[in-house]
């Protein structure tokens, strides 16, 4: 076995719950008697279930991708936020990084959490 | 949380798979050999998310099964540095708080790492947190099975495939204890800053 790249790209909840609905990995799982698929697939979606990814669409996710553009949010940001949905000000001050100068101004805070509640479903 | 990793493999699909679609039964293969394993330095792996590149199959002698060189793509669970994620408390214990996410369950949060003015009650089995205001102290309970938010700060691999006999005395090697502190993957986090901790704590 060779790790060509161990980090190629960084999937949302949204996407590996998508993925681990779908029936690609349905119909392995049928197949795979050792069962570990079963296992992870079944644990995690229930984890995912659980989480905001459970009710985002394809169509909520493009739009707040486009929404967000303006922050000028890191690719991990944004993904913690797609994940967590955050609601106040306090949970984006975790996420968002703020180093010497502050990145977001408190207006521009509010204006992002108005943005997530309007684009992403609770 | 979830990143996918680029390997590059040769895959034995057995003969009574050649009536399949090549591709399903090199994904099931994937899947059989790694899902819900740990890999060293990549992460505890998910599932197959896409088969790049397949090279021509080969027949060895004495074997029914072709091999096939593959390049491909897997969803593996690997939070990065600094990730906010949210789980559920499985146990407390007087050096850490251990937290599950159902699929995984090595996390800890070290008695450091909690918040400031934390203790552990040896009665309740469990940590809480004195938070101060103006009316006095008071008393935020973790219980077991409560949604907390939490941030890695640090993760550690371990090779557990077995090497030849250790030079420790044989009774100490057998101890469970010890075994179950080898863990092939795990998660130190910290709930030590605002936002983080149980989700009741900040709900208000």
């Amino acid at each position: 076995m060779e790790i060509i790249d161990a980090n190629t790209a960084m999937l949302s909840n949204f996407e590996v719950l998508g993925l681990l609905n779908s029936s690609r990995v349905k119909g392995d799982q049928t197949r795979n008697q050792s069962g570990s698929l079963a296992t992870i697939t079944y644990e995690a979606i229930k984890y995912l279930e659980g989480t905001p990814a459970a009710l985002q669409s394809e169509g909520c996710f493009k739009k707040f991708l486009e929404d967000v553009k303006k922050f000028g949010l890191t690719i991990k940001e944004k993904t913690m936020i797609l994940n967590l949905r955050p609601k106040t000000d306090v949970e984006i001050s975790l996420i968002v990084q703020s180093t010497d100068q502050e990145r977001l101004t408190e207006e521009q805070i509010e204006e992002l959490i108005e943005l997530i509640q309007n684009t992403l479903p609770e | 949380m979830f990143v996918l990793a680029l390997v590059k493999q040769t895959v034995r699909v057995p003969s009574e798979k050649f009536n399949r679609d090549i591709d399903q039964a090199i994904s099931e293969e994937l899947n059989l050999k790694f899902a819900n394993k740990v890999v060293l330095d990549v992460g505890l792996c998910i599932a197959l998310w896409d088969i790049i590149k397949r090279g021509e199959s080969f027949i060895l002698p004495g074997d029914g099964g072709h091999h096939t060189k593959v390049e491909f793509r897997y969803v593996v669970f690997r939070p990065f540095m600094e990730q906010i994620l949210v789980g559920r408390i499985k146990n407390c214990d007087k050096e850490s708080v251990q937290v599950s996410l159902g699929f995984f369950e090595d996390i800890f949060i070290s008695s450091e790492n909690l918040q400031k003015n934390s203790r552990f009650d040896e009665t309740e089995h469990l940590w809480i947190w004195e938070y101060q205001t103006e009316d006095g102290k008071h008393d935020l309970f973790m219980d077991t099975g409560e949604e907390i938010r939490f941030k890695v700060v640090a993760e550690y691999f371990i090779d557990t495939t077995p090497s030849g006999p250790s030079n420790e005395a044989p009774d100490s090697s057998l101890d469970p204890i010890k075994d179950n502190k080898r863990l092939s993957y795990r998660i130190n986090a910290s709930i030590n800053e605002s936002g983080l901790g149980l989700l009741s704590w900040w709900a208000s």
